[in-house]
């Protein structure tokens, strides 16, 4: 039984002179951890925005959970995908709380005109039990540490109860600590619910262990992929890189 | 000065000025609830430039003899339209995108009222705006404005939410952030184009912003923040058009100081501003 819930052929994205995605052709299989590593400006950001609908495509087609992105169909299709982009700077002043920041997962499934109703919220506060964030349900967004704001980010991205869960760059910008508890609690969540992952980072050492596919982009290609162990290679990487690169000593020391 | 209470409350049973407060209670809600989405989304200058836009589209509507709130409102919703993409496909930088449309609007702005023959009374009472000269039809159309925006406003309140929240968040999600925000626009200029008569084209941008972001120094509610912007903006008009009456000054800029006063006290006592207790905390170990 083919069970592919991404399928990328000679995907081509262009921003004006700059060509983002040249020719990616992938394949991701239901409940597959993938990381995607590469130096900046790779296409990383690039091919997860070609997944959810956002990425114009020039040339080339996109399959995910069954349908052709077809231009129309992106909005139906975001409310099955959870994303989690990199810690941004949010004015310190802005009335939304974090309790309603997860919130906004639900509303594209609720739909226009219908109100979050109190199952919704209960849900809401279930899963910000789970990422740790309960206590914090009523501050303002904006008053948030970079780690707190990425646990609330998962937690809205939960609450869509997704099929494919996005990340791009999540420990980006965040303190050691932080992204070692971002990253225990990405594998939690991955052990507990088995949905399709994609772990977008530049960083080797926030590469989560659990991941069972690497695909490493260079020049917004696919390079080489292949299981991590045959791809976290000092010389694969140095190659990838263009630099030098040992390959960090146990990544992403777990707490799980 | 008049400061008989008496001769001040006798004023309320003409109907003039019980136009005037009811253009003040309908404009200062419309363009203070629109002033939340222009403060909270960071959009001051396009909520300027529209301004602008709709002041030089009555003009044209002025100069060329249709009505002037059709060309106020075909301006501004050109210019919203304009705008918006522009700065969305970042060919250019926003500032830069949004200076040249502002520019523009205040150069044809001017042109018109050059072009225009004969005295020019009715083209300056759009500029500065006069509240105590409003009609009924101004009144309706007001009303139904107010009444659209609001109404806009409930049932697309969680959409709106999640785009002042994130934009591409909102997106991500699934909710038709574009198609928000861009109505976001529109309804700026919408607002702006009913309030044009009342408050001015000048003027106007002030009602739209000081309500809005002194509310926006006193609370974390999105929900308290529309109701103290409306509540502000009300006030900020009702306030005006008294200080107007009993120290006979313009009334369009008597509302406007009075909101910038409300935005100022707003400041002066927002509880965003004050530093938490701090205790020192000996380290451990």
């Amino acid at each position: 039984m083919d069970n592919t819930v991404i399928r990328i052929q000679d995907a081509v994205v262009s921003y004006r002179e700059d060509v983002a995605l040249q020719g990616v052709s992938l394949q991701i299989r239901k409940g597959e951890f993938v990381g995607i590593i590469g130096p900046n400006g790779a296409g990383k950001t690039t091919l997860l925005t070609v997944i959810n609908g956002l990425g114009k495509l020039v040339h080339g087609q996109v399959w995910v959970l069954g349908s052709r992105l077809n231009g129309t169909n992106g909005n139906s299709l975001r409310k099955r995908i959870g994303y989690v982009a990199q810690v941004e700077n949010i004015d310190p002043r802005l009335p939304i709380s974090v309790r309603e920041m997860v919130m906004v997962g639900c509303y594209g499934r609720l739909g226009l005109f219908h109100r979050p109703t109190r199952a919704d919220w209960e849900i809401v506060d279930k899963v910000l039990e789970m990422v740790g964030m309960a206590h914090l349900s009523q501050r303002p967004i904006g008053h948030l540490s970079g780690g707190e704001y990425q646990r609330a980010a998962i937690a809205r991205a939960l609450v869509q109860q997704p099929e494919i869960f996005l990340l791009d760059e999540p420990t980006a910008s965040i303190d050691q600590k932080a992204q070692h508890e971002i990253l225990s609690l990405i594998q939690l969540i991955h052990r507990e619910y088995h949905m399709t992952t994609l772990f977008v980072t530049h960083d080797l050492r926030t590469l989560p262990p659990i991941c069972q596919r690497l695909i490493l982009m260079k020049e917004g290609k696919v390079w080489r992929q292949g299981s991590p162990e045959s791809m976290l290679r000092e010389e694969v990487l140095s190659q990838l890189y263009e630099a030098p690169i040992s390959v960090p000593n146990g990544i992403a020391p777990l707490q799980t | 000065m008049r400061t008989d209470a008496g001769m001040a409350l006798s004023i309320l049973q003409y109907q003039f000025m019980q136009n005037a407060i009811l253009a003040g209670l309908l404009g200062g809600i419309t363009c203070s609830v629109v002033g939340v989405f222009v403060v909270t989304m960071h959009l001051s200058f396009i909520g300027v430039c529209i301004a602008h836009a709709a002041f030089a589209g009555a003009l044209l509507g002025l100069w060329l003899g249709f009505n002037p709130l059709i060309g106020a409102l075909l301006f501004s919703l050109a210019s919203a339209a304009v705008i918006g993409p522009v700065a969305d496909r970042g060919e250019l930088n926003p500032d830069t995108s949004i200076g040249i449309v502002f520019s523009l609007m205040l150069g044809l702005a001017f042109l018109f009222m050059g072009l225009m023959p004969g005295a020019r009374t009715e083209a300056l009472n759009l500029l500065w705006g006069s509240i105590l000269t409003v009609t009924r039809h101004n009144i309706i159309f007001l009303a139904t404005m107010a009444g659209v925006i609001v109404a806009l406003v409930v049932a697309f309140y969680k959409e709106i939410q999640a785009v002042i929240c994130h934009r591409q968040v909102a997106l991500a999600v699934g909710i038709p952030a574009t198609l928000i925000f861009y109505g976001l626009l529109f309804s700026t200029g919408v607002t702006v184009t009913a309030s044009l008569q009342s408050i001015g084209g000048l003027l106007i941008y002030s009602l739209i912003l000081n309500p809005a972001a002194a509310a926006y120094q006193l609370t974390y509610s999105l929900k308290k923040m529309l109701l103290m912007a409306a509540a502000f903006g009300v006030a900020s008009c009702w306030a005006g058009l008294a200080a107007s009456y009993l120290l006979d000054i313009p009334s369009g800029a008597a509302i406007v100081i009075t909101s910038a006063i409300i935005f100022g006290l707003a400041t002066a006592f927002s509880p965003k501003r004050k530093v938490k207790g701090w205790r020192q905390v000996p380290l451990a170990g």
